[in-house]
């Protein structure tokens, strides 16, 4: 029954409010979609947080969805064993990276006088989210090894059946306590996503790279200008 | 625009109108839209002129032109940290007074301090530089020795710096230059800058700004400030919603020396990108080449099949701004090298030598009326290294028409320099009796009209080129900026 609550019907409110808020606080308040910078205030400690919280976690979440979208040719990569501990270290160093970044983030939102001034409670439940997510992660890794492996076999088959709206909790009911923690927990972040600075993840200016250079807006209709005097 | 620096007497009038007016918000208290600084002097930012440290403008190679700081190619692995990106030490952290201290402290033997506290945390600060710290400080070992710009000076040329110190200094009032090719537009990943097509104001889209500060450290003036609270860029708007409104800009219209000038240009904007790629000592020309001559008849068609109306074009044949930078060339923009072609001219300052130091003595007993401006205070190399890229033919020019302008004016006034002497003068610099008439008028005499031409904007009739006003009302309403429709 639990695993019902938390596997088959937790998601789907977790979808619902992230779809619905984060549309709306787009359209609503498209002023406050961003992540609120601090390296104004604070330049230094703010390098060791930030950039090796981003690179590892970019590649860990990579990982992930790899291994919903492919299954199939993860567990081929894995069939040879070489490379099925190849990818394991590298999701674990990736991960660690993570944590590094992620713990010189919270120390220098405690101890730097200015980034304390602009961190709000959102962020102390984003970075309390996401340190238990990073922790329940890599004890996943560490005591319940090739976890690529059974993810494939697992937990993608759980996810498409909750794409596919016919949730099979099955898949997940046989698995440790940290995996179910490292799974809620996921779901947590999501449902907490637009409600805090996460929803920066949404607008990566990926259009820089290929836009003009420069921007000229006019105001006036050209075509149909006229004498103003 | 046009700042003309002989006039300026440092009064710091434009920071405060602009300060009252734009940035006395959460988050806004340090910025200076507008700020004056004394030259020599580190400015501010401190010594924001050392783009090898702050990496402003463009670099060329001849061929390509690529942002110093985060280029197309380096924004992806820098986005996580901007690498060259100024913090609130590089400014100063804002601080207000304690002044409740006066009344409640309990009575004693000394008097009572308003301690200053941070207007950001609201904390206890310790001064350590704030606003204008450098202040008149032209002499000064901290802060005019330190000038990014002093490096063009020879040993010998900074030991007579030296000798005159505490003598030379001028003013260098600073706003956004709103240039031409704007390497903080260039460098907004979230596309939310842009230059505004009637007018040529730079302006961020407050809702579309994401954070990233790149304009920050790629405007080579920082001129784009990061509010720390709402977490977007600011920068000078040059007051448009007065200039829609006829008014000119607050910075121009409280300058108490009347040294601002307001005006449109036409110019070519296919010429900005070749100007751009030509070695640093072209560049004042080549930006000087995209402006186009407002009578010229072949300009004038082409303007109106691109749509500039009829208004726009009568005002730029008035332009202020055209006479000085264009057909008198004494404007010059402000380190033209970082190639982002500034719209903002300056009129480099005269500095006469007045007096001459002997020890401890101080003699004012010069001979000539008028010395030559080679003797001037400021080494034409400093200028040029400000106002012309190193290129100081350009500055010698400005200032021997303008000493040639106030030789003739007290030959027409005075009366003690003969004709010949006065035609001379003007000859030399290249300037006839009747433009330096028209010199003496603009710069001396000019009025509100003759300062600030502000083409016609005007808010209801920006509204007329965007819509049919009948058309509007009625499907508008009123008061609303949206049609006041449920769906």
């Amino acid at each position: 029954m639990n695993d019902y609550v938390l596997f088959g019907v937790l998601p789907y409110v977790v979808m619902v409010v992230f779809l619905v808020v984060t549309i709306q606080r787009y359209r609503m308040k498209a002023f406050s979609y961003s992540s609120l910078s601090s390296q104004f205030l604070e330049n230094q400690h703010h390098f060791w947080g930030s950039v090796p919280f981003h690179y590892g976690i970019l590649v860990v979440l990579m990982g992930h969805v790899v291994a919903f979208l492919m299954p199939k040719a993860i567990l081929w990569w894995n069939a040879a064993p070489l490379r099925l501990v190849l990818l394991e270290v590298t999701g674990i160093a990736f991960a660690v990276l993570t944590l590094v970044g992620l713990v010189n983030i919270m120390l220098r939102r405690v101890s730097r006088r200015l980034a304390r001034r602009v961190t709000t409670p959102a962020d102390w439940v984003v970075y309390a989210l996401l340190l238990v997510q990073v922790l329940s992660g890599i004890g996943v890794a560490v005591f319940h090894g090739w976890g690529s492996s059974w993810f494939a076999t697992n937990l993608s088959p759980w996810l498409w059946s909750l794409v596919t709206l016919s949730p099979d909790v099955r898949f997940v009911a046989p698995l440790p306590a940290m995996v179910k923690v490292h799974i809620v927990n996921s779901f947590l972040l999501i449902g907490f996503f637009p409600f805090t600075r996460l929803v920066h993840i949404l607008v990566v200016p990926n259009q820089y790279l290929w836009r003009r250079t420069q921007v000229v807006i006019w105001n006036w209709d050209r075509s149909r200008v006229r004498s103003v005097d | 625009m046009v700042f003309h620096l002989d006039k300026c007497i440092g009064c710091h009038t434009c920071s405060i109108a602009c300060k009252n007016v734009w940035t006395d918000r959460e988050g806004t208290e340090y910025m200076w839209w507008n700020n004056v600084e004394t030259k020599p002097g580190t400015g501010y930012p401190t010594k924001w002129e050392d783009q090898e440290s702050y990496k402003g403008g463009w670099k060329t190679d001849g061929k390509k032109l690529e942002l110093r700081s985060t280029s197309k190619r380096k924004i992806v692995p820098n986005i996580f940290h901007n690498p060259s990106q100024p913090s609130l030490d590089d400014y100063y952290e804002p601080w207000t007074y304690d002044y409740s201290e006066l009344f409640n402290a309990p009575e004693g033997d000394d008097q009572p301090v308003a301690r200053p506290v941070s207007m950001i945390t609201g904390e206890p600060l310790d001064l350590e530089a704030g606003p204008n710290w450098d202040d008149d400080l032209g002499g000064s070992e901290v802060y005019a020795a330190n000038d990014p710009n002093l490096d063009v000076l020879s040993d010998q040329q900074q030991q007579q710096m030296k000798a005159i110190e505490r003598m030379v200094m001028f003013y260098l009032p600073r706003i956004c230059n709103h240039c031409l090719n704007p390497s903080c537009v260039a460098s907004c990943p979230s596309g939310a800058m842009y230059k505004r097509g009637e007018d040529g104001i730079v302006l961020i889209n407050q809702d579309r700004c994401r954070a990233w500060r790149s304009c920050i450290s790629a405007c080579p003036y920082k001129k784009t400030y990061y509010n720390w609270s709402t977490g977007k860029s600011e920068k000078c708007i040059l007051c448009f919603p007065r200039l829609e409104s006829g008014e000119a800009p607050a910075c121009f219209h409280s300058c108490v020396g009347r040294i601002r000038y307001l005006g449109n240009v036409l110019y070519d904007a296919d010429r900005i990108r070749e100007a751009a790629l030509l070695p640093d000592d072209a560049l004042v020309e080549a930006q000087r080449d995209t402006i186009l001559d407002p009578e010229d008849p072949a300009v004038l068609d082409a303007a109106r099949r691109c749509g500039i109306p009829e208004g726009v074009i009568e005002s730029a044949q008035k332009s202020p701004v055209y006479r000085f930078a264009k057909e008198w060339k004494l404007g010059l923009p402000l380190h033209v090298e970082y190639r982002t072609f500034p719209m903002l001219f300056y009129v480099p300052p005269l500095l006469p030598v007045m007096s001459v130091s002997e020890g401890d003595l101080v003699r004012s007993d010069v001979d000539e009326l008028f010395a030559d401006i080679e003797k001037a205070r400021a080494p034409i190399a400093y200028l040029g290294k400000l106002f012309a890229a190193g290129n100081e033919g350009k500055v010698r020019y400005a200032l021997r028409k303008q000493l040639a302008v106030r030789i003739w004016r007290r030959h027409c006034t005075v009366g003690d320099v003969d004709e010949a002497a006065a035609r001379l003068a003007l000859n030399e610099a290249d300037c006839s009796p009747e433009q330096a008439d028209e010199i003496y008028r603009l710069s001396a005499l000019a009025t509100w009209d003759d300062r600030f031409v502000i083409p016609p904007f005007q808010r209801e009739m920006a509204m007329e080129m965007i819509a049919d006003p009948h058309e509007h009302r009625s499907a508008a309403g009123f008061g609303f900026r949206d049609a006041p429709r449920r769906s």
